[in-house]
């Protein structure tokens, strides 16, 4: 046994590793939602296969869910259409369904770890990218495709070829204001749009150790940003002290033995990985993206690049021709860009310690005229924890649209949506061109930085304002 | 999910990477609840360009689409195989695919066909001096060739993957030769994992 986090997951759960054949993993938990799962369970029927363990599948509704008039019906034919097939499909197969007006409705990624659902040295998948979020404790989560979805409802295994194990090392602690996104953002830049592709990473270091839960999970949901297979970072006691007492969290003797456990999980010291990179946490600084994949980004205290300053010929019409789409000229100062859109919210940055750090950056302040601000909490829960604190009063009153839980414009599914040309500061996870609505142009940052940037109208920190 | 051995014909070039799967079908597809029907959203965005390599005349019959490397990140939305494959795309050859698009083709029975970097920049030449040259994938051998232009090389796919390919496998009816296998695994699980109590009418 060669002692990492990830093999000690990897190895609990082979069924079966056949001569020849990728490896035949358990699932402990299957989260589905409404976009990646109706051809999952029409394939089912088709073949005349039930749900294996519907005990250990999960839905919720939040890629096209609406985020206001949530006491109206859907008004989206499509939308309401793939929303009351998922509600069928659970009801026809007997699977947990945290639907609209629950309590427990929220992103996928937000509500398994709210739950306690997702725990230290489990399997997790779903099918949507930033299943890798879960890796933060510990579990081993990815996202899966569609005909995967169908595969795990009828045998909860899936088969798989092992990645290679990468450690993502961060020395020392971060600065003052500096973030989780901050740290991903930089993490992404230094290993590029495909370096962790075939990879599992593991987070390690001073600066992941000193991170919390809704930060841990921050990092690892933008693992796949990296094209990593999945996150993970190993459970310790900011782990534990989260899990206790949630709703699927062991109790009593079994919280005992899971902790006993779960304490066996950390990769052994002298344990080897295939590549290494290390980043050292005091030199980061607020990171803003330029271009239009994750890995185009830069510090708020530079300039936009110049495409020449790129190694390589394809590097330099890549960066060209993301300037191009984003509307900007080499050598603009971040802080010189003006916004028209602040999104705040999505599996990345939905949390509530999220929506403080940003509520905190602008209380008593206003919204830039002429920006429009929008929060998106990451759940009905996480919503009404912010209500309790009045963060939900500090975002109206300074401007900001206060909605309901969801994907929204992380995705732009639901109508909540850049026009052609419109220029966001967003706490999502994917400037992609078009990601937020046709013609859009995201910027991807920190919530802070986001506030802050909603209420001087460009780029700016909290602790500028 | 018919097999398949050798793809041959027309090739559409698209000389850019890290093609994310937002370009590929973007987000407004994904209302669908069919698995087909996506062709008129491939590229969706990127058609709007009269210049888009998708909108030459006889890009319509193309079987192959030759990418730059890092090809399909981002979402794991499988719409963007489906999309691809109603297009009338049989193989995709790209010196890298993103994991998730790379097991979603294979599952799809979309080809994956991953080549060096040289040999599809001399794809990329041969089919920008004839964009209607041949370009055979041919899935057995593990090649790929552009008769015309003298180019044959291979390229990598996982040996069960290959096999899964050439046969049309249905992975669920795979697995579920390891069922008993599956059984044991699970009387053996730690009790304090978490299960939801038994909901609707399947168990009634």
């Amino acid at each position: 046994m060669s002692g990492r986090l990830f093999d000690k997951v990897w190895d609990r759960h082979l069924v079966v590793s056949p001569e020849g054949e990728p490896a035949l993993l358990y699932i402990d938990l299957h989260l589905v939602h409404e976009v990646t799962s109706p051809q999952a369970f029409e394939g089912l029927e088709l073949a005349g296969r039930p749900v294996r363990r519907p005990e250990l599948t999960v839905a919720t509704m939040d890629h096209d869910v609406p985020t206001i008039d949530a006491d109206k019906p859907i008004a989206d034919p499509l939308a309401a259409a793939q929303i009351s097939r998922l509600r069928a499909n659970c009801a026809a197969h007997g699977i947990t369904l945290h639907g609209l007006g629950s309590i427990e409705q929220g992103i996928v990624h937000v509500i398994g770890p709210q739950l306690g659902l997702t725990q230290p040295g489990m399997t997790v998948v779903c099918g949507d990218s930033h299943t890798s979020t879960h890796g933060a404790f510990g579990a081993l989560a990815f996202g899966i495709g569609t005909t995967e979805v169908e595969h795990v409802l009828a045998t909860q295994t899936l088969r798989q070829v092992k990645p290679t194990a990468m450690a993502v090392t961060v020395d020392g602690q971060l600065g003052d204001g500096i973030t989780a996104k901050d740290l991903v953002l930089g993490i992404i830049r230094a290993l590029g749009v495909g370096g962790g592709v075939g990879s599992v990473i593991e987070y390690r270091g001073e600066a992941i150790r000193g991170l919390s839960m809704a930060g841990r999970m921050t990092v690892c949901n933008m693992s796949i940003e990296g094209g990593a297979r999945a996150g993970m970072i190993a459970p310790d006691d900011t782990t534990f002290a989260y899990l206790e007492g949630r709703r699927h969290s062991p109790k009593g003797r079994q919280w005992e033995a899971a902790l006993d456990d779960w304490r066996s999980l950390a990769t052994d010291e002298d344990a080897q990985f295939d590549h290494e990179i290390r980043i050292d946490a005091a030199a980061l600084r607020p990171g803003v993206t330029w271009g239009t994949n994750p890995a185009q980004s830069v510090t708020i205290d530079d300039k936009v690049p110049d495409p020449s300053s790129f190694a390589s010929p394809a590097q330099q019409q890549a960066a060209q021709r993301a300037l191009t789409y984003m509307g900007l000229e080499a050598g603009t100062a971040i802080r010189d860009i003006p916004v028209d859109v602040v999104f705040i919210g999505s599996c990345t940055n939905g949390r509530l310690p999220d929506l403080r750090s940003a509520a905190d950056a602008i209380r008593g302040r206003k919204v830039s005229p002429g920006v429009r601000a929008l929060v998106v909490p990451g759940s009905a829960r996480v919503k009404a924890e912010a209500e309790a604190e009045g963060l939900d009063r500090v975002f109206t009153d300074a401007g900001f649209e206060w909605r309901s839980a969801g994907c929204s414009m992380c995705l732009g599914m639901n109508g909540d949506i850049l026009t052609p040309g419109q220029r966001s500061a967003s706490t999502s996870n994917r400037n992609f061109e078009g990601r937020q609505g046709p013609g859009g142009r995201t910027h991807l940052v920190s919530p802070g930085v986001a506030a802050a940037t909603a209420v001087a109208g460009r780029f700016t920190t909290p602790g500028d304002l | 999910m018919p097999g398949v051995q050798r793809i041959g014909g027309r090739a559409v070039a698209v000389d850019r990477a890290n093609i994310d799967t937002d370009q590929i079908i973007p987000a407004a597809w994904l209302k669908r609840v069919e698995r087909s029907g996506f062709e008129a959203g491939l590229f969706g965005a990127w058609r709007d360009d009269p210049a888009f390599p998708l909108n030459r005349p006889g890009a319509a019959e193309a079987k192959i689409l030759v990418a730059g490397d890092n090809f399909g990140c981002g979402s794991s939305r499988e719409h963007a195989v489906w999309a691809l494959q109603d297009f009338g795309f049989a193989a995709v050859v790209s010196p890298g695919f993103a994991d998730i698009f790379h097991g979603n083709a294979i599952s799809s029975g979309l080809v994956p066909a991953q080549a060096e970097a040289a040999t599809v920049a001399r794809m990329f030449a041969a089919l920008a001096a004839d964009p209607d040259a041949e370009v055979v994938v041919d899935v057995a051998a593990r090649t790929v060739a552009i008769p015309s232009a003298g180019l044959e090389e291979p390229f990598a796919l996982p040996d069960f993957a290959r096999w899964r390919l050439l046969e049309g496998l249905d992975d669920v009816a795979l697995t579920l030769r390891h069922a008993a296998a599956i059984d044991a695994f699970e009387a053996a699980r730690p009790s304090w994992l978490p299960a939801q109590a038994p909901a609707g009418p399947a168990h009634r």
